[in-house]
């Protein structure tokens, strides 16, 4: 592990992968998922920029960082106005009781 | 180990510490407010690995914007003065037997292969370079990009609008 080499951001992307996964699989409070699926976009983003940095030596990677941010944004929005539409039709936001589509 | 190696290795410390409080805390709250850490981290090592502009894109984006998002989600969905505000998680044991292999797999992996090499790690100012390329070779995504960002925001708005009925 040192910040000269590649393999330190790789492991820390992968442990921060892992946990975002986690938090995806085993959360039942649907804005919990949520923020596991951004844990898991961040990940991504960190592998983008390290191999931006260290193998190709342009920036292509860093644009490829931005658009993934951006559309973290805009599913960060759609996603949390689903949860309050999920609220006031169940008002619940577990997501198993959301299971079914009617109310 | 020189001043630098150890502000990485409190940036990385930082960014996990934080994730697994998001992962495996209790209370809902707690999550929210740790995701604050992991963004942080995050912004730190894109500054270790000379991204400056992106570094700067996701503190403004991720904290201002998705964090305060998630917060007022929250806020809205839980009664506030309940005092368990429950984060109820559900087949850990199995899932956390899965993400254990995972993340042996994927370190073993990420130290076995020999990755490419650039000929020489440079740090400059990136912004100038990323405003070219999305005026010119990245034109079309660029453009794309703020036709997604109109269709959420007016999804968003339809989807959590109150509905009036007469």
């Amino acid at each position: 592990m040192s910040p000269n080499e590649l393999s330190s951001y790789l492991t820390i992307a992968a442990i921060l992968f892992a946990l975002g996964l986690f938090t995806v699989l085993t959360r039942r409070n649907a804005i919990s998922v949520l923020m596991g699926v951004e844990l898991i976009l961040n990940s991504a983003n960190i592998n983008y920029v390290a191999f931006s940095h260290f193998s190709s030596g342009n920036s292509a990677g860093q644009i490829y960082a931005i658009f993934v941010i951006m559309l973290a944004a805009a599913e960060a929005a759609v996603g949390l106005a689903i949860v309050l539409a999920i609220f006031k039709l169940f008002h619940t936001i577990d997501v198993e009781a959301a299971e079914t589509m009617k109310d | 180990m020189t001043v630098s190696t150890a502000v990485f290795y409190l940036i990385a410390l930082l960014t996990i510490v934080s994730a697994g409080m998001v992962a495996f805390s209790r209370n809902i709250i707690y999550s929210a407010f740790s995701l604050l850490g992991t963004f942080m981290g995050i912004a730190g090592l894109y500054i270790f690995l000379g991204a400056d502009f992106v570094a700067a894109v996701h503190v403004l984006i991720y904290v201002g914007g998705i964090l305060v998002l998630i917060l007022f989600a929250v806020m809205l969905t839980h009664r506030i003065t309940d005092v368990t505000i429950t984060n109820r998680a559900a087949g850990s044991i199995p899932a956390l037997i899965v993400i254990g292999v995972l993340v042996y797999f994927l370190i073993q992996t990420v130290n076995a292969t020999p990755w490419l090499k650039a000929k020489e790690v440079v740090f400059t100012a990136t912004t100038a370079t990323i405003g070219d390329a999305f005026l010119y070779d990245y034109l079309l995504p660029f453009e794309l990009a703020s036709l997604v960002l109109l269709a959420a925001m007016i999804g968003a708005v339809v989807l959590s609008r109150k509905e009036i009925k007469d």
